[in-house]
């Protein structure tokens, strides 16, 4: 390798000068904006305006709360399923492994807005095909939309159907990176599939599933489409408003960025943290 | 011998029972998708469950038409994603290129922001470059605004970075000892040779800009600058909307992806899974 700053900053500068524009002075700026008062013009600095509107904000709990519920339920929920889908799809037995692989990862390149409207069609409540068929097994409609156990319900069904594969795709990757002969030596010694699957598949995934975990925080703090779009805006009543939509109220209907700004930081603060303890507890015990 | 092809008949069996209804789950709502957008709205909102597509795609296509200049927006789409993916791509590659190539003063720190700002939710930016690009700029409802702030993707220069680091110096010591410049090194030696990586990035990235929903959103709010994820959205919660037309919207949307995907699985699942595997 050359010690040349010059050159080196040449090949830098064009990406450097965009990841510094929208990327690291607007972090630094919303930390800024979060001690501004920016209900009027000019904004003036008033360090507690926004934290302590914020600390004492109800709808501010109810968001924060919908998306640590989504998160604890639906991202074990989806990296266990993940992680069955690529053991399967892994398993020498398996035929037609490609229809199998397109079943599972087709979702990954479908987008938010297209899915989140058949979603909404499928769960229609008097003629939705879900409903439909829950009807045929003598279950009485469900109105997934009004009723806010059955919306969040949905949420997390929808966001588990878009994003197992995705997860699955890397955890297959991580198991084929496990070397053959391990299982060989364990079939020898007459280790059973589902043990040689608890005692070597799981430990040995390790630092890919704590990678799959925290990508998928991040991801759920951030939730947005799905509610906006889904369950519209967050329906009912606020049931599904998650920290994403909670944000975009404040800082895009209301423009009132300064708040924004501050709920924009409580969420890349819980997702740090949350994603810090992952790694703590997925961290190599020897 | 036997007793053993037997077992290994019953786990094949119940690997296959177990994986088939999930996979038809899996594609379920993707296949109503392409049912509901050739179903009439009344055949859409019937009390009969209807699983098999019907005639009406383009009736749907036209309605979609007429609730939004859809043609348009899928033209805003691909033209913005194709100029992203390009950009995006040759900036992050000769930023690539030179944290793989040199030694230079504040390395560790360019590398540092870049790989710690990743953890962060874009949520923490968006604010600050909507008031930048839209209120300071004046720049809403442009290309511009479409097109250059995604740019900050670290995506590429991960990507790139490890490629050009899997190449032996040797090869770019000997062009440069014969005269080559560093430019033209990077661009004919290493580019060439980066090709497999440059095609998984560019899908992904091409993906990423197709189905951008929350930037789009905010930065265009005239409808002949609208993507068609956005003119798609600004449709769904309309009370007088045809639904067949949202429909043939999201197949249009969503088919041409399954094409590239069944195509370029192996480029697809690169690109996926580059950053967890190493």
């Amino acid at each position: 390798m050359r010690r040349r700053t010059g050159t080196a900053y040449r090949f830098l500068a064009p990406y450097l000068l965009v990841f510094t524009a929208f990327w690291v002075w607007p972090i630094i700026n919303s930390f800024v904006l979060s001690f501004q008062n920016t209900r009027s013009a000019p904004w003036k600095f008033a360090p507690a305006f926004n934290w302590s509107r914020l600390v004492g904000d109800p709808a501010f709990y109810n968001a924060l709360w919908n998306t640590l519920l989504i998160l604890v339920i639906q991202v074990p929920i989806m990296i266990a399923l993940a992680t069955v889908m690529a053991t399967l799809l892994n398993s020498p037995l398996l035929k037609a492994k490609g229809l199998f692989r397109f079943a599972f990862f087709a979702p990954v390149v479908v987008g938010e807005v297209a899915y989140s409207a058949v979603f909404r069609l499928m769960f229609n409540l008097d003629f939705g095909i879900i409903n439909k068929l829950l009807g045929t097994f003598g279950v009485e409609a469900v109105s997934w939309f009004s009723n806010r156990t059955a919306a969040m319900a949905l949420i997390i069904m929808a966001i588990t159907w878009r994003w197992a594969g995705y997860n699955a795709i890397i955890i297959l990757a991580g198991l084929q990176s496990i070397p053959e002969d391990v299982y060989e030596a364990a079939t020898l010694d007459r280790v059973s599939k589902l043990r040689q699957f608890f005692f070597i598949t799981v430990p040995l995934l390790r630092p890919v599933i704590v990678f799959c975990v925290v990508l998928s925080v991040i991801g759920t703090m951030q939730l947005f489409t799905e509610p906006f779009l889904i369950t519209n805006r967050g329906g009912p009543g606020g049931g599904t408003e998650t920290l994403g939509l909670f944000l975009y109220r404040q800082g895009f209907t209301s423009l009132n960025f300064g708040y924004a700004s501050a709920v924009a930081y409580t969420m890349a603060g819980v997702a740090v943290v949350i994603s810090l303890f992952n790694m703590w507890l997925g961290r190599d015990p020897r | 011998m036997r007793k053993k092809s037997t077992a290994r008949r019953l786990r094949t069996l119940a690997l296959h029972g177990f994986l088939t209804p999930l996979a038809l789950v899996w594609l379920f709502p993707i296949w109503m998708m392409v049912v509901f957008s050739t179903l009439p709205d009344n055949g859409i909102f019937s009390p009969s469950i209807r699983v098999i597509p019907s005639t009406q795609f383009f009736a749907n296509f036209a309605n979609l038409q007429h609730d939004t200049n859809f043609v348009r927006a899928l033209y805003v789409s691909i033209t913005v994603a194709l100029i992203f993916t390009a950009l995006s791509v040759i900036l992050t590659s000769m930023a690539g290129w030179a944290l793989v190539r040199y030694q230079f003063a504040g390395k560790t720190v360019v590398v540092a922001i870049i790989l710690g700002t990743l953890t962060l939710p874009y949520f923490a930016v968006v604010i600050p470059q909507f008031i930048m690009v839209a209120r300071d700029f004046k720049l809403a409802n442009t290309w511009i605004a479409l097109i250059v702030p995604p740019l900050f993707n670290s995506l590429g220069v991960l990507f790139m970075r490890q490629s050009f680091s899997m190449m032996p110096p040797e090869l770019f010591d000997a062009a440069r000892v014969e005269g080559v410049k560093e430019w033209r090194i990077f661009a004919f030696v290493a580019m060439p040779l980066a090709r497999p990586t440059i095609a998984a990035l560019a899908i992904i990235l091409f993906l990423a800009s197709w189905n951008n929903y929350l930037w789009p959103l905010l930065i265009s709010s005239k409808r002949e600058m609208f993507t068609a994820p956005v003119a798609l959205g600004s449709l769904i919660g309309l009370t007088k909307v045809s639904w067949g037309g949202i429909m043939a919207g999201a197949v249009l949307l969503t088919l041409p992806m399954l094409v590239f995907f069944v195509v370029l699985q192996r480029h697809f699942i690169a690109g996926i899974s580059a950053g967890a595997v190493k």
